[in-house]
């Protein structure tokens, strides 16, 4: 119960948000009518998919140095879990789109940015599968994580404000700005923004045990298979009670 | 001091490897050549500048991608392995993005002189912008594919890592290329694209710092 108050609360998060989100009242703004309740499911996904990158590429700084074949599995597994969520606001945003701008994809340089920065982490995910040796491909893609995350956030934060688009809060066009004065858009957009980047964080934490316990049984020798095992059981009980460490603090 | 001598040895070790075979620049400047006749014979009844303009910069960027991948990729293990010994890991990153960059300085040079040459109604009316659109071009081609040409020759899988590990980072640069000599095509005041400018020398340093930092990790084996 102690270690998983944060996944209830995730998940409570959740479900208020989808049930409220739906149900609140919001404000009546031109052009977005109704559709601005997409601003609970929409954001919030790009949020989950930042801090997943950020915490791959944590990871890859520290296995630069610790050589570490925990750390890498924790940088490819946040990458993985961080496309689901980057995949997930590309289609939230195209469905939008058909309602509010007529078609599912126009060109408008923030889904273009968008779509282009998850192609850089396909790019690492290829990049991973083209090396055979483990140690080496351990170096070689944590380089690349490092060197392509700030270009994801040119992508993602500089350049359309460089651009005219047409999405909410660039050019003139209603954006978060004008909803923060209405404190009942906030009683959801906060939540929801919380309970998805857990969720996230949850579907990272899944997958890296999964990879993990993959790893050990696909590992020949019986007494490095031991030897393995503890490692990952001593890794993810220290990682776990790091996180309460924060969480209580 | 040290560093600054290195590098200076080095450049001067690529300009002369260069200038004894000739085979990276002439190989290029035959592609980018063929490139603009392929182009030109395809698209004739294109008249839009502006699509002239997006095609030149796809030229150069193909161009690029040969000229600059060769840098590591060609390098034999015991080459690498020599240079190693010899100098430092930000010595070598230094003087290959350094010489990149003057290589592709000279092919876009010569490259835009042919086109304007060859598309007479291409030429843009503000030239010294366009220029310097070029100059920033071959300096943020040169940054990064140096760089990726560096992970892919680790990675031990030649070009076609390169094409699909540089293209999304290259992309925004292209991107602000494109509007930057958009911007000399149609005459603007230099006014309207300090913008630009301003955006392509961060992305520059940007790149050039997170290389410095990583090089040595990616060179060590």
């Amino acid at each position: 119960m102690k270690k998983t108050w944060w996944k209830i609360l995730a998940s409570v998060l959740v479900v208020y948000t989808a049930i409220a989100g739906l149900l609140l009242g919001v404000p009546h703004l031109a052009i977005l009518n109704e559709t601005i309740r997409n601003l609970y499911f929409h954001v919030p996904m790009w949020f989950a998919m930042i801090v997943l990158f950020s915490i791959s590429v944590f990871y890859s700084v520290k296995s630069l140095s610790s050589k570490s074949e925990i750390d890498d599995m924790k940088a490819v597994e946040s990458v993985n879990a961080g496309i689901i969520f980057g995949v997930l606001g590309l289609i939230t945003g195209a469905i939008w789109a058909k309602y509010t701008w007529g078609q599912f994809w126009s060109f408008d340089p923030k889904q273009n940015f968008a779509a282009i920065s998850i192609l850089l982490y396909f790019a690492y995910l290829i990049l991973r599968n083209a090396i055979d040796e483990e140690q080496k491909r351990a170096k070689i893609s944590a380089i690349y994580n490092i060197f392509a995350f700030p270009m994801m956030v040119v992508l993602l934060f500089v350049l359309p404000r460089l651009k005219d688009s047409l999405h909410p809060g660039n050019g003139g066009n209603p954006g978060f700005n004008s909803y923060d004065l209405d404190s009942r858009m906030r009683m959801v957009f906060y939540p929801a923004c919380l309970g998805w980047i857990l969720v996230g964080y949850w579907v990272y934490t899944i997958r890296f045990r999964i990879r993990s316990i993959e790893t050990i049984m696909n590992t020949p020798y019986q007494n490095e298979t031991k030897s393995v095992q503890d490692s990952f059981v001593t890794a993810e009980n220290q990682s776990i009670t790091n996180e309460n460490k924060q969480q209580h603090n | 001091m040290q560093l600054a001598k290195e590098v200076k040895y080095l450049i001067h070790k690529e300009v002369l490897l260069e200038w004894r075979s000739k085979y990276t620049i002439n190989g290029v400047l035959l592609y980018v050549v063929s490139t603009i006749f392929t182009c030109y014979l395809s698209f004739v009844s294109l008249g839009d500048k502006l699509a002239w303009n997006a095609l030149f910069w796809i030229i150069m960027l193909f161009a690029s991608i040969n000229g600059v991948s060769k840098s590591f990729l060609q390098e034999t293990k015991g080459q690498q392995l020599y240079s190693y010994i010899l100098a430092s890991p930000a010595a070598i990153l230094i003087s290959k993005t350094i010489y990149n960059t003057l290589l592709m300085l000279v092919l876009t040079t010569i490259a835009l002189g042919f086109y304007t040459l060859v598309f007479d109604s291409f030429t843009p009316p503000d030239m010294v912008l366009y220029y310097v659109a070029a100059i920033f071009g071959s300096m943020s081609f040169s940054t990064v594919f140096t760089m990726v040409s560096a992970i892919a020759s680790k990675a031990g899988n030649g070009g076609m890592l390169m094409a699909i590990l540089s293209f999304p980072i290259i992309i925004p640069v292209l991107i602000l290329l494109i509007k930057l000599a958009k911007n000399a095509v149609d005459g603007l005041p230099w006014e309207n694209s300090y913008d630009e400018i301003a955006m392509l020398l961060v992305v520059n340093v940007l790149v050039i710092a997170t290389s410095l930092l990583l090089f040595p990790y990616l060179w060590r084996d």
